[in-house]
């Protein structure tokens, strides 16, 4: 046993940094710098976001009971994370009874390694993969393709991404960033015996998927998959999407490994009627998603004869050590508030540097992971990646309070990150205003602000410890004259006098009105 | 291995000790135990097929050998496949080559056949959603799925108005199928496009007397 119960508690490690895809090798104001340059990025993403947001807006508002689905559903995950322990070895013992294997991996390492062994007792050399967020964060296909193992994606979008030799750039729709003929020429190039005449028309390039894909389902001996809810009384596992490829991986090979993080686990079968309206309503705009499959351990005759479920921690146990950040695991991977967040339609997925990218992705990556301020980590930029509009707590449909985590990791960051010359600088701003002749001083310093604006009166660059500042907005010159010395000259002191004798005259009126 | 099982419900333990738990109480305040005539559940159920680019064929019960022959005469489906407890009466008015499906039939043989048909266990009105069960006239779910034509059995009285009504009617422990309409992705430029892996075409017969 674990020294749980006896002395103090410790806090859980973050995911171990240098492993995994939970972030970026720059910040995101450098890596969105360069990302807001591709006029074609910024096209896709502006026509893609608007397109799912008028349609989750119409079927999410055909719903009166829309509101209340939000509170049980939140309620649900909030439930769910109070009774974690008992119902990780619930759901253990149900998977184990109708015949599956549970694994647990303390991090993505852990993990990699857990279902390597698991493929090669199979003698298998190649995988076929349902799209998975799970398996992408702990970089699953690199580790397998460096231990001589095929993964071949089996998600439309997952495999332009993996066709493309990309990485995704949004939760639900990886490839959002490519238009119809980028993902032509990927095609073209890419795929071995394709129809050279292949043109742009989505339905096209569909079938084109669905040709080179049929045979792998086929053949393939192992499926590796994700989860969206794995429920504790009965052992039973869920997966929802629209293609049919899940249902071919999860149906058709000898062997299937589920990789879960452990945060997906539902008291419930019932609780699906509330995640199976919530989740397709929000992520794809649609009542429902094309099809969801449910299978409890292994049915004889039916499906995978040998099923492993790999229970993940990889930084989980950390966010759930933090009273506010605990609610980012509450997320069921929707992406509606990369959809409708001002940031991510302009900066795209790529600038987070992380599996998890959008309002979602700037909390819960530094929650998995961690901000390493000593080590000038991407991750500690995240935080900062938002105008805190508030847009995706309204789209949430399991109501996390992103802006409110988001202020709360800056604030985190900034109490780890010790003394900083910003600091000092307020430090000494601080001293400065507490004294009226030193304050006078510096404001008539600031003149030279105007020196520094253009004709626009815009200033884009402050020097240092300031530039963090400007980077990524103008700054207005400061005015000609301080209120202070305005208010010592002949024309400040001729219009306060008149302001207090229009003050006076309409007291006396008002006076006069209320003795008639 | 338990090495890992012991450090991790450690950790969650640790976890919620340093943050302790906010009391919830979870309400299901939400649209529960629905019940709507059958000529409205069939209306609901049909417009949301037909959204989602699903035939829909409604007839009554003794039809039903005559509609599932028009349906895959209409397809040109020669060779199809059926579970094994599927009621041989629906396929007495078809004349193409009838497979019954067993365990050890490969999935290339399922992917030579024109179509399926099958029975289903519950439907979903409000979402236009087919629930498959794995029962004897339902097969196994590799059969439901490779064939690129699928004929499927809905009666009426199985189908509830929402989402919270056909849950409660599934058996956890069976391998469970939802269909809405056939295969489709919006994964090119947000865009919806039927026809991916699954059946690209998908017809329903509601059988509205049963």
């Amino acid at each position: 046993m674990s020294s749980t119960f006896l002395g103090m508690p410790a806090t859980p490690p973050r995911s171990p940094y240098g492993t995994g895809n939970l972030r970026g090798d720059r910040t995101f104001p450098e890596a969105a710098h360069d990302e807001l340059r591709n006029e074609q990025l910024r096209r896709n993403l502006g026509r893609a976001t608007h397109t799912i947001r008028a349609k989750r807006l119409n079927v999410t508002g055909e719903l009166p009971d829309w509101e209340e689905l939000r509170d049980a559903g939140s309620a649900l995950k909030t439930d769910t994370m109070n009774r974690l322990p008992e119902l990780l070895e619930q759901l253990e013992r149900k998977v184990t009874e109708r015949g599956g294997t549970v694994h647990w991996a303390r991090d993505g390492v852990e993990a990699n390694e857990i279902v390597t062994r698991l493929v090669k007792a199979t003698g298998s050399s190649e995988v076929i993969k349902v799209k998975s967020m799970a398996t992408q964060e702990i970089g699953l296909n690199e580790h397998l393709e460096s231990v001589g193992i095929t993964p071949c994606e089996t998600d439309l979008a997952e495999l332009i991404v993996q066709l493309a030799h990309d990485k995704p750039s949004h939760i639900l729709v990886p490839a959002i960033h490519r238009n119809r003929d980028e993902i032509r020429q990927i095609f073209l190039k890419e795929i071995p015996g394709i129809d050279p005449g292949l043109d742009n028309v989505p339905a096209h390039l569909a079938a084109a998927a669905r040709a080179y894909l049929r045979d792998k389902f086929m053949t393939t001996k192992v499926a590796i998959s994700g989860a969206n809810f794995g429920i504790a009384e009965t052992g039973t596992l869920c997966v929802v999407e629209s293609e049919g490829n899940g249902r071919m991986c999860l149906t058709l090979p000898d062997t299937l490994i589920t990789v879960m993080g452990i945060e997906k686990v539902l008291p419930r079968y019932q609780d699906l009627e509330v995640f199976l309206q919530l989740l397709p309503r929000s992520s794809t705009g649609e009542r429902m998603n094309p099809y969801t499959s449910m299978w409890t351990g292994v049915t004889p005759d039916d499906g995978p004869q040998d099923f492993h479920l790999v229970l993940l921690d990889n930084g989980r146990t950390a966010a759930l050590a933090d009273r506010i950040g605990r609610e980012a695991l509450n997320c069921i991977r929707c992406s509606a508030c990369l959809n409708v967040c001002p940031v991510y339609e302009r900066a795209g997925g790529h600038a987070y540097g992380s599996t998890y990218p959008g309002p979602i992705g700037a909390v819960l990556t530094p929650q998995l992971a961690g901000m390493h301020a000593a080590k000038d980590d991407p991750n500690s930029s995240l935080p900062y990646a938002s105008s805190l509009c508030g847009a995706c707590f309204d789209a949430c449909p399991v109501k996390i309070d992103i802006p409110s985590l988001l202020v709360e990791l800056r604030h985190q960051h900034t109490e780890e990150s010790g003394t900083t010359v910003e600091k000092l600088a307020m430090k000494a701003a601080a001293g400065v205003m507490k004294r009226p002749k030193l304050y006078t001083a510096a404001q008539k310093g600031a003149a030279i602000g105007r020196v520094m604006a253009g004709r626009d009166g815009k200033i884009s660059h402050l020097p240092p410890p300031f530039d963090g500042w400007s980077d990524s907005r103008d700054i207005a010159a400061p005015p000609k004259q301080t209120f202070r010395s305005w208010l010592a000259s002949a024309e400040g002191a001729a219009t306060m006098r008149a302001a207090a004798n229009e003050h006076e005259k309409n007291q006396k009126n008002q006076k006069k009105e209320e003795e008639k | 291995m338990t090495a890992a099982r012991e450090t991790v419900l450690g950790r969650i333990r640790d976890a919620l000790v340093l943050a302790p738990t906010q009391d919830t109480t979870v309400r299901r305040a939400y649209r529960t135990g629905r019940s709507l005539p059958d000529d409205e559940r069939l209306a609901l159920f049909t417009d949301r097929l037909v959204d989602y680019k699903a035939q829909v064929h409604t007839c009554t019960a003794d039809r039903t050998a005559q509609v599932v022959a028009e349906v895959l005469r209409e397809r040109g489906a020669q060779r199809i496949g059926v579970p094994a407890g599927l009621d041989a009466a629906w396929l007495g008015a078809y004349d193409g080559e009838v497979q019954q499906d067993s365990a050890d039939i490969a999935a290339p043989r399922l992917d030579a056949l024109d179509g399926v048909v099958t029975a289903s266990a519950v439907g979903c009105a409000e979402t236009g959603t087919i629930f498959l069960d794995g029962s004897p006239d339902q097969g196994r779910r590799a059969l439901s799925l490779v064939p690129d034509l699928h004929v499927c059995v809905v009666d009426l009285s199985t189908v509830e108005a929402g989402v919270p009504e056909a849950v409660a009617r599934l058996v956890p422990e069976r391998p469970t199928t939802l269909i809405s309409g056939p295969s489709a992705t919006s994964d090119i430029e947000l865009e919806r496009v039927e026809g991916v892996h699954g059946p690209r075409t998908l017809a329903v017969v509601i059988r509205t007397d049963v």
